[in-house]
Order: structure tokens, then C-alpha cells, then sequence
């Protein structure tokens, strides 16, 4: 059962949910197949562990490196004079009994418990006390004590043993450490300030917005319904209480439904917000499932409907060429609500949400707030995200203050938490 | 209790010969689930594109262990009294009626209330029993003494509540009916659920479940299939058939043809009299593998490519 342990842990730590249950169903499967042959297993493990079509492939992926270890290949051709020797280590080097050597190794790892390693600075620790545990003091003292041929054989083989050892080393690390290390990241990334984000860990991001657009879908993805207990439902009563001659014995609540939200989403694509304009429309655009409409658009100087843009192709294609019809001029918030109002007002009515996202600075426009009013007067809500931290609000060329009484939400939103947070809060109040 | 088809799941190997021989070819997958399947008794939730044989499956599994293939069909709005059990409400209306009438003498000539009330007790619970039980396919599968084959076809379309509701039956093979208790099955049937992945199931669903992908097959499985499925087809036309639809495959398209496809193209060909494929016998029927407009119009003009490259690809067919 050890090596099913150790392979459980293993794929926890590449990524795959394992829950008790499932790692008992995985353990009677086993003794229902065997260990013996290897594709069996594999397809025996695959169905018992690995539920999505993602954890398939990462599955699949840990199983071939769990199975695979390092290989100690045998010497080439050295002149198999057999020189006595005392340590069994040292027989073992000079018989070039490889086999023997990578039990011994195992052996020794698994003593020292090589695969509690988490990260990669520990390499040389483990490798050291693997060599250690496997009589290295006894090596060295034989080494300086033997005739210079069978000394310098014996050197070589100890170099050799040490890069193996290294190896196996590295890869119980890829094994077992990976998990913690990619979660380490993850949770750095969702504080990290977007705009602070390195170009390199954008697919990274990608990948987290999506799955916290994931959560949230399938949290809210359908119709919901709110008892509101107090308020009778004087019809629906009488009807259910039809059978006691309308005594009302059940008494049945007014039900408000919760509408999934309908969006309206302008974004500020100017050089100083960009970064964040683009997983705002990420987070948004997975979401779908979880709203009833969505309409974005974009804007530095002037307004530029970008949906069709959006759902025609995948995110990060569409994302460069959003920039390119609307990005990085200088913002002009007065120019945008004005495009908006003139061609757009058909789209706002009760049941939508205006979402802008933008730091309110106009560059010395006319910020226009009057229109703000009126859209918000149409529409449901607007709610300002903005990336600047809330004491910048308001000092130099930023309008926030004439924006903020007209929005029913105005808030700092520079990291992925915190629109993961907000956004949330939308979906459950059915914004 | 073993039901008398326990014996022939007695490996992965005489699984995978049983369903080759009620006319589905397993992959070597497939074949260890049906078998863990039954070791274990856990359902199977089979997901995977439409149209490569996950109900199928079903039915072979059904058809091979000689025991009832149960299926129910999910959709929007299915519940408890579709799926599971119904009172048979006139029959009930009817006992009443009965028992009005029935009343004065079934009583006697009891003297007090109490002794009448005492007396009425005495025949049980008469309403709620198993004779005025519907039972619908869930319930029917528990019930079923030989054993049966449970398909819980598109799951992923029911609703999320059903979903939970279904999580007693697949970990214990039981149901609780509050009125009467808790049926449980003397042989726990085999179950398979399929899903197109229209909406993520939930995890408590899919803990309970050993979960097997069918993809699209490669082409050595796919000549299998199509020579299982249409004994009549020449072997060379069966090659080329099946190279062809491959490179289909590698096309960007919007639905790529499946095996169910593969297997009406070659129907439709094999009524055609064609024995080799050219550009214009594939235009003609290109509409039988590909379902969208604008799958076609992106294959269209690539056909002479694709019968190329398809050509110099070699099927392995036996």
C-alpha cells in the first residue's frame, strides 16, 4: 500500500482534489486489479481519481513521473579487475552493480523521507543525507586509504553516485513540491496589484480568473428564488389550505426571484488602467452562464462598443485588438459618457448594471458628471471600480468625487481578490 | 446476493471479449470500468463528445449480461415523481370510496369511538403502502431481482437539485420513501450516467462515480468499430473510410464528426454502391459527417487535401 500512498500524495501535489473517500476507492480498486500490470493501473487510477477532463491530463502527467525513475546506467566498459574493498557501498561501485546501487538509494531516501522536500533549495540537504545514509563516511576513509587506481575508481564512481542521487532527489521535488509551490504563487498572484502583474505570469492569471469565474458561474448560474419570511403570500396560502377549509394551517412566504444581472461594462482602456480593463473583461466574459446580458465597450477619447470583438474570439486574442480600436490615448471620461448617452441609453433600464472601470482622471476634461446622473437614473446601479487607492481619489486631474455620489458602489479595485470580492457581491444580491 | 451474470465479469480481458461480442468494441478503458464497476459497485459517469458510444455502452453492457436496460432521460424540470416513484393517486380515490361505503360494516357494531378508531388501525396503512406505489425507472431498478442495467442518460441537463437527490441511490443503491422507509436493492444495478458537459457536475456527484472519458477513437479502434457495426463493408473502402474522417479531424472545426457520424457515412456509402472515395462522392455526402453550414463551407475546399493526406495514411484494419 505504500507506493499507492506516496503516488496519492504525488497527485495531490500535482494539482488533483483527492478526498478520503476517493483514496479508498483507489486502494480497493488496486486490490481489485493488482499492481502488476501497468496499464491496468493506470486506466484502474485514472477512473477513480481524476474527474475532469484537466485532471485527466495531469494524471497522466504524474503517473509517468511517478513510474519513472532516474536510470542508473550501468559503467562502460571499465576493466572489471575486482579490487577488494570493505564497505558494501564501495563493492557496489566497483562491481558497477547498478541495480544494487538504486535500491540502496531508494532505500535510503525513503529512511530519510525524502519526499517531506519542499522546496528546491533543500536539493542539497537531501542529497547529501541520502549519500550519507548510504556510507559515504565509510567511501571516503576507503578512498584515502587505497592504492591510487582503485582510489581514483572509486572517486569517479562516489561523482557519478552523487549526480544520480541529485536526480532522484530532484525529481521526488518535482513530485511532491510542486503543488505547494504553484499554490504558493497562486495565492501571491490574486494580492499581487494587477497592473504590477509581469507580462509572463499573464497565462498564470488567465488561468485563476477563470476558475474564480468558474466558482462563481456555477454558484449563481441558475434562477434563484429568496424566501422573504414575514411577508404572507395571501393567494398561495388560501390555495394550499384549500383542504382544511382554508384555516391557514401553512402558511407559504412571499418569494422574491433574483435575476441574473444584466451588464453594461465600460472600461478605460488608457495606457494607466489597460492592464486591468483586460482581466475585468476576462473575468466578465467567463462568467456568462451567470448573466443574463453583457454589453462592453471601450474607451480612451471616444467610446467603442467592443463585444463582438469579444465573443467572437478567445480572450487573449481579443483582448490586443480591443486595445487596438480603442486603447492607450489619454483618457477623456466627458467624451465617453457623452458617446454613450447619445447612442447607447437604449440599453440601460432597471434591471442593469452599469460597471465602469476607470481611475476618473480626465486629463483636465469636462468630466460631464450630469450624464453620469442621468445614466444612473435609468439604469438599476453603477458601479465604479477604480484602481487607485482611495486617499489618491480626488487630488491632480481625478473627477472622483464629482463621479462617486452617483454611483451605488465606488470602490478600489487594483488585485484580483478584491474583484473576485466585488464582483461576487453583484451576483448574489442579483445586481 | 450474486446475480448470475457475476461470473462473466470475471476479468478486464472476458469483459472487453463479452462486449466485442454484443457488438461494442471497447477500449481497454471502457472495459476496466464496466468491470470495476460492478467489483466495486460504483456508478460509472461516462462523459465524453456526442456521438462516440456512451450510451451505447449501455445497451451493450445490457445486451451482453442478458438483464433489463432501465433508461431514463433527463431534462429541465425532471423530479422525485418522475423519476423515482409515484402514488397511484386514483386508486387511492377509489379505496376511499370503497371504504366509505364499506365503512358500517367493516366497524361492526363497535360501541364507542375510541374502539372504532382502535378497530380502523387494525388495517394498517392502508393508503401509503406498496400497492398503491408507482414505480418509476429509478425505483424499477432497485426492485428488478436479476439485476439491471441503470442509464441515467444526460445528467447534465437534469437539474442541480436532482442532482443531489440521485447521491442516496448511487452511494448506497438505496431510496427512502418516507411514507413506507427504505428500499434497498438485493442486486445493486449497473449504473452509468452520461454527461455532454453542458454544465460542471457537482463534486459530491462525481466523488461517487468512477469517471471515464470516451474520446474520439484513433483509427485502428475506429476500423474495429465500423467492421463490428456493418459486417457488409470492404475492407479497402473501410480504410480509406476511416483515414478520411481522421484528417476530417484535424480540421478547425465546430463539431467534429464522431464515431455515430462515421458509422452513418459509411451506411450511407455502402447504399451508394461506392467502393472508393473520390472528391465528388465526399461532397455529395459530406452533410452526413459534418452538422453545421460552416463546418462544410471550411471543408469544402480543402477535400483534395484531405483525400491526399488520408491516402498516404496507413489504417491498420484488423
Amino acid at each position: 500500500m505504500q507506493p499507492l500512498l506516496d503516488f496519492l500524495r504525488a497527485a495531490r501535489s500535482a494539482g488533483l482534489r483527492i478526498s478520503p473517500a476517493e483514496s479508498i476507492d483507489a486502494a480497493r480498486a488496486v486490490e481489485q486489479v493488482g499492481f502488476t500490470d501497468r496499464t491496468t493501473l493506470r486506466d484502474t487510477l485514472s477512473l477513480v481519481l481524476a474527474k475532469t477532463a484537466e485532471e485527466k491530463r495531469l494524471f497522466a502527467e504524474c503517473f509517468d513521473l511517478f513510474f519513472s525513475r532516474p536510470a542508473f546506467t550501468p559503467d562502460q566498459a571499465e576493466d572489471a579487475t575486482p579490487a577488494s574493498a570493505d564497505s558494501p557501498l564501495a563493492r557496489m561501485l566497483l562491481a558497477g552493480d547498478q541495480s544494487g546501487l538504486a535500491a540502496a538509494a531508494e532505500g535510503a531516501a525513503s529512511e530519510i523521507e525524502v519526499a517531506n522536500i519542499t522546496i528546491f533549495t533543500q536539493v542539497n540537504l537531501y542529497t547529501r543525507r541520502i549519500l550519507e545514509r548510504m556510507g559515504l563516511a565509510a567511501l571516503d576513509r576507503e578512498i584515502a586509504a587505497a592504492p591510487p587506481a582503485t582510489a581514483d575508481r572509486l572517486r569517479e564512481g562516489r561523482d557519478r553516485l552523487r549526480e544520480q542521487v541529485r536526480e532522484l532527489v530532484q525529481q521526488n521535488l518535482a513530485l511532491y513540491a510542486r503543488g505547494q509551490a504553484e499554490e504558493y504563487r497562486n495565492r501571491t498572484l490574486t494580492r499581487t496589484r494587477l497592473a504590477a502583474i509581469d507580462r509572463r505570469d499573464h497565462d498564470r492569471m488567465r488561468k485563476l480568473v477563470r476558475a474564480m469565474a468558474r466558482r462563481l458561474a456555477a454558484q449563481y448560474g441558475r434562477r434563484r428564488k429568496r424566501q422573504r419570511r414575514g411577508l404572507l403570500d395571501a393567494r398561495r396560502t388560501i390555495r394550499r389550505n384549500m383542504g382544511w377549509d382554508g384555516l391557514p394551517f401553512l402558511p407559504v412566504w412571499k418569494q422574491e426571484v433574483i435575476d441574473k444581472p444584466k451588464l453594461v461594462v465600460l472600461c478605460d482602456v488608457s495606457g494607466s488602467v489597460a492592464a486591468m480593463a483586460q482581466f475585468l473583461l476576462l473575468f466578465l466574459y467567463s462568467l456568462n452562464e451567470a448573466l443574463s446580458g453583457l454589453h462592453a465597450f471601450a474607451f480612451s477619447g471616444t467610446l467603442v462598443p467592443v463585444s463582438d470583438l469579444l465573443e467572437r474570439q478567445p480572450i487573449e486574442r481579443a483582448i490586443p485588438a480591443v486595445l487596438d480600436r480603442a486603447g492607450f490615448g489619454s483618457s477623456n471620461y466627458g467624451q465617453a459618457l457623452a458617446d454613450f448617452a447619445e447612442g447607447q441609453m437604449q440599453l440601460l433600464d432597471s434591471r442593469t448594471t452599469v460597471i465602469i472601470l476607470g481611475d476618473g482622471r480626465g486629463n483636465r476634461t469636462d468630466p460631464r458628471a450630469d450624464l453620469l446622473a442621468a445614466m444612473a437614473n435609468r439604469a438599476k446601479q453603477i458601479v465604479w471600480l477604480n484602481p487607485e487607492p482611495r486617499p489618491l481619489w480626488g487630488t491632480g486631474d481625478s473627477d472622483m468625487p464629482r463621479y462617486a455620489p452617483h454611483c451605488r458602489v465606488a470602490a478600489v479595485c487594483n488585485t484580483l481578490d478584491a474583484l473576485d470580492r466585488i464582483i461576487a457581491g453583484l451576483l448574489r444580491d442579483g445586481a | 446476493m450474486t446475480p448470475d451474470w457475476h461470473d462473466r465479469l470475471h476479468s478486464i480481458e472476458a469483459t472487453e471479449a463479452g462486449l466485442a461480442s454484443a457488438g461494442y468494441i471497447a477500449s481497454r478503458p471502457i472495459a476496466t470500468a464496466a468491470y470495476l464497476a460492478h467489483h466495486l459497485q460504483k456508478p460509472i459517469l461516462v462523459e465524453g463528445p456526442a456521438g462516440v458510444g456512451k450510451t451505447e455502452l449501455a445497451k451493450a453492457l445490457s445486451r451482453w449480461l442478458g438483464i433489463g436496460l432501465i433508461r431514463m432521460q433527463c431534462y429541465e424540470g425532471l423530479d422525485e415523481s418522475k423519476a423515482l416513484y409515484e402514488w397511484k393517486y386514483g386508486k387511492q380515490l377509489l379505496y376511499t370510496q370503497i371504504l366509505k361505503d364499506r365503512l358500517g360494516a367493516a366497524l361492526g357494531e363497535e360501541p364507542g369511538l375510541d374502539a372504532a378508531l382502535a378497530r380502523l388501525h387494525g388495517f394498517g396503512d392502508l393508503f401509503f403502502s406498496e400497492q398503491f406505489l408507482e414505480p418509476r425507472p429509478l425505483l424499477r431498478a432497485l426492485r428488478e431481482p436479476g439485476g439491471a442495467v441503470l442509464l441515467i442518460d444526460e445528467v447534465d441537463k437534469a437539474d442541480q437539485e436532482f442532482e443531489a437527490f440521485l447521491l442516496e441511490l448511487l452511494s448506497d443503491y438505496q431510496v427512502s420513501i418516507p411514507e413506507i422507509g427504505t428500499i434497498r436493492a438485493d442486486v445493486p444495478p449497473l449504473v452509468l450516467l452520461t454527461s455532454n458537459s453542458q454544465r460542471d457536475l457537482g463534486d459530491a456527484l462525481k466523488r461517487r462515480c468512477l469517471h471515464l472519458h470516451i474520446g474520439l477513437p484513433d483509427a485502428r479502434l475506429e476500423a474495429r468499430i465500423l467492421a463490428a457495426r456493418l459486417p457488409g463493408i470492404e475492407d479497402e473502402l473501410r480504410r480509406q473510410l476511416v483515414a478520411f474522417v481522421q484528417q476530417l479531424r484535424t480540421l478547425d472545426l465546430r463539431k467534429l464528426p464522431s464515431v455515430s457520424e462515421t458509422i452513418d457515412w459509411a451506411r450511407t456509402l455502402l447504399l451508394l454502391h461506392v467502393r472508393e472515395l473520390d472528391a465528388a462522392v465526399v461532397r455529395d455526402t459530406l452533410n452526413v459527417l459534418l452538422k453545421f453550414e460552416a463546418d462544410i463551407e471550411t471543408a469544402e475546399p480543402r477535400l483534395a487535401d484531405l483525400l491526399a493526406a488520408s491516402r498516404r495514411e496507413s489504417v491498420p484494419i484488423r
